[in-house]
């Protein structure tokens, strides 16, 4: 929307400028400091919304390639850790996150994942007020984790996302979210280390079922390390049902 | 002699013991001593009666007195208790030069031409530092800060003033040991030359000195021959840089006193940075009509202004109420204390603005101007055997200091921190209250383990009790892969706080991790692997 704007500024300016051709040196002393202007507004715009973060590998291969893009909604169900994964890549880059409405994060592990607790606030209990306490922190932070306490409605979710698009934000919903760029849930999980009566959980390895945002797009399923046994977060072999057709589904 | 400061020495002996004793809670009354690498460094008055000296090891001073209080030197304490006291001397006389914590040097001319003589002068110091509960010091005048130290420190007790008079230094010195010069390497020399008062290596010739002992030995004798023209060098008053609002009526309104106290922070602010200074640590004082005292230190990421100041205030009273409700109880005092103060270069805006921390201070402030300022936190990882245990939340802006020391053992804690802790998975959901649990086994009975750590059976299933966070309550989770129990026995010699629990990770049929506790016969689902 941003961008249309800026070219019909453009255009406009194009425009006025074939129609008064004749006084060059005059008009172009006049026009040239608004064009920067525009210019470097058209800049700032589109820097902060086509902005990907960076994220881990594992993650932007859950994301088809492409990592967390600034300004989109992520909705993830069934796992904490792969929440962790996914602020664990801009967190280790100097990002801020937020964590709304999870009084039972567990930092320590996100600590482990990769997340840099110097740069996590943690707003356990926004009590009825959790839409303008998120809103706040799209503002600052970069990544905003939010368990919303029920369903979302689209108005909702339209008022943030635009906000999010200004600042680049990622917001990652526990639950489900209404024009989520993509719905991640861990269906299921195989764990190492454990036997009957003896050893310790020591890896994981979960199956994570991807969903685009367009509904005639077929869910994927990944194989993902969550974390190995190294405490490193990887994908196992993916599993290759449908070949290379990521790329158009989530562009 | 010409060029010779006359100056008066103030000392208080035994300043070490009355520094540490009144931070330890102790009355300087009592026989204490005062221990440096593992040596008696001061003794109080009733300690030396008993015969315990400066030098001895800790060992010996307490055979010669049983009762000793041994307390550890801490050179901060020193000096800070000993601020106080240089103030309540300025009050009197300005210009005072601290040679160390207990003994303070000033020119004698000032004082002594406002009270008519020296001895007078000297007198209303001492009767000052009396009152203000600094008992037995001395006084010494003499010419240079050298003899006049030896003066007040051969004072007698009785009279505690000591005058040399102007020119007789040199004799009032020479009998001293050279040990008084404090310069061990030359005293041994000295000594194993013959030369063991002040008033024998006095009677050599400077040039000689200069030339046999270096610089630093021509400055001892100099010294020795009571020509010490070191100047004395008033110290530079520390700003005072507190502020203080007194409320008459009291005021029992919140924005009453966030107006009251915008013009004290503009002003505030504003000095500091007259000095070059911003503030980084504020403290918030405020006395209400009831005669309780609020007091709350608040960090900030980078400088406080004058409107973080009355948003500061505001929280404090505040608490969780809003912005127009009424304070349980009226203020009557405010003070604003700047703890930290940093030099304004360490904390100057960068050439392209105030860089992100700014602005998430700013949005997280808003925050907590919503919801209260415990409602955002951050968090710190400490020591501890439970994962919740381990992780404090600090509200935003307050120090972060975890509720245990990381830096502990913690035998017995299942963590993956260090190598010699039971590698192993952290749990990512921690359930603030651990969920109520049956844990069944083959016969469908509730397993429990005994005393020595055996278990009753082998766990096949568990059920969650109903509650409002569990959604799936009642369904009977089958148990796949376990492990446990892992022992751990808490404080078991406080009754109070002891706490015996055995931990259990279990899989279950749904591909699910659980770390589950067990205290006596009662199962909790502490957290989850999710």
């Amino acid at each position: 929307m941003l961008l249309a704007r800026a070219k019909a500024q453009k255009v406009a300016q194009a425009q006025e400028l074939d129609e008064t051709a004749e006084p060059v040196g005059l008009r172009r002393v006049l026009t040239a400091p608004r064009t920067t202007e525009t210019r470097v507004q058209q800049a700032l715009d589109t820097a902060s919304v086509d902005r990907v973060l960076p994220t881990l590998p594992a993650v932007s291969e859950l994301l088809a390639g492409v990592g967390l893009r600034g300004g989109s909604v992520y909705s993830v169900r069934g796992s904490t850790a792969l929440v962790m994964a996914m602020m664990a890549g801009p967190s280790a880059e100097g990002a801020w996150c937020g964590v709304v409405g999870l009084p039972s994060f567990g930092a320590e592990a996100a600590r482990g994942l990769g997340v840099d607790l110097d740069r996590l606030v943690l707003v356990p209990d926004p009590v009825h007020d959790w839409l303008n306490v998120v809103a706040a922190l799209v503002d600052a932070l970069t990544v905003v984790v939010v368990r919303p306490p029920g369903e979302v409605t689209p108005g909702e979710a339209s008022r943030l996302a635009a906000r999010l698009r200004t600042r680049g934000a990622v917001l990652i919903s526990v639950g489900s979210w209404p024009g989520s760029e993509a719905r991640l849930e861990v269906e299921s999980n195989s764990w190492t280390g454990l036997g009957t009566g003896e050893g310790l959980l020591a890896a994981r390895q979960a199956t994570v079922v991807v969903t685009g945002r367009r509904a005639a797009v077929r869910p994927r399923r990944h194989q993902l390390w969550l974390p190995g046994p190294d405490g490193a977060i990887r994908s196992a072999e993916t599993i290759r049902s449908a070949p290379r057709w990521q790329e158009e589904a989530v562009g | 002699m010409p060029g010779l400061t006359r100056t008066m020495v103030v000392w208080v002996p035994d300043w070490p013991v009355t520094a540490a004793a009144v931070a330890a809670g102790h009355s300087p009354n009592e026989p204490i001593a005062v221990l440096e690498k593992g040596k008696v460094l001061a003794v109080s008055a009733a300690a030396r009666a008993e015969g315990v000296r400066r030098g001895l090891r800790a060992r010996d001073a307490q055979s010669r007195c049983p009762e000793l209080v041994v307390l550890k030197y801490d050179p901060v304490i020193d000096a800070r208790a000993f601020d106080p006291v240089i103030g309540c001397l300025e009050a009197l006389t300005p210009g005072i030069q601290v040679i160390r914590p207990g003994m303070c040097a000033l020119k004698a001319r000032g004082p002594t031409r406002f009270y008519g003589t020296e001895s007078a002068a000297a007198e209303k110091l001492l009767d000052r530092l009396e009152t203000f509960d600094v008992p037995g010091s001395r006084v010494g005048i003499a010419d240079g800060p050298f003899a006049a130290e030896q003066a007040a420190r051969s004072s007698s007790a009785q009279t505690r003033i000591l005058v040399v008079p102007p020119g007789e230094s040199p004799e009032f010195l020479a009998p001293f040991s050279v040990d008084t010069l404090e310069q061990p390497e030359l005293t041994d020399l000295l000594r194993r030359l013959g030369l063991r008062s002040l008033g024998a290596f006095a009677q050599l010739s400077p040039t000689e000195v200069l030339t046999r002992f270096g610089p630093g030995g021509a400055f001892a004798h100099r010294l020795a021959r009571g020509y010490d023209d070191r100047p004395v060098v008033a110290r530079d008053v520390p700003p005072e840089l507190t502020r203080t609002l007194d409320f008459e009526p009291a005021v029992d309104r919140v924005d009453q006193v966030a107006f009251a106290v915008r013009a004290v922070a503009d002003e505030l602010v504003a000095r500091l940075t007259e000095l070059g200074l911003v503030c980084t640590t504020l403290r918030v004082e405020v006395d209400t009509e009831s005669g309780r005292i609020h007091e709350r230190e608040w960090v900030h990421p980078r400088r406080v202004t004058a409107a973080d100041v009355v948003a500061r205030v505001r929280g404090q009273l505040q608490g969780s109420g809003t912005a127009t409700s009424e304070l349980t109880s009226p203020v009557v005092r405010l003070r604003l204390v700047p703890d930290q103060a940093d030099p304004v270069g360490a904390h100057v805006d960068g050439l392209w603005g105030g860089g992100p921390d700014e602005r998430i201070h700013r949005a997280l402030s808003r925050v907590q101007s919503m919801l209260g300022h415990g409602a955002v936190a951050s968090v710190v990882i400490g020591g501890g055997r439970g994962s919740a245990e381990r992780q404090t939340l600090i509200p935003w802006g307050d120090r972060p200091v975890p509720a245990h020391p990381a830096d502990q053992p913690w035998p017995g804690s299942i963590s993956s921190a260090a190598p010699t802790r039971w590698p192993t998975l952290t749990p990512t959901t921690i359930f603030p209250t651990p969920l109520p649990a049956k844990v069944l086994d083959e016969d469908g009975s509730q397993v429990s383990v005994s005393a020595r750590g055996a278990l009753s059976g082998t766990p096949i299933a568990f059920r969650l009790d109903p509650g409002p966070q569990v959604a799936d309550s009642n369904k009977l989770h089958p148990i796949t892969a376990w492990a446990g129990p892992w022992l751990i026995d808490e404080r078991w010699w406080d009754p109070a706080t002891t706490s015996r629990r055995a931990r259990f990770q279990f899989v279950t049929a749904d591909t699910r991790a659980w770390l589950f506790t067990l205290h006596q016969t009662t199962w909790h689902a502490e957290a989850t692997y999710d």
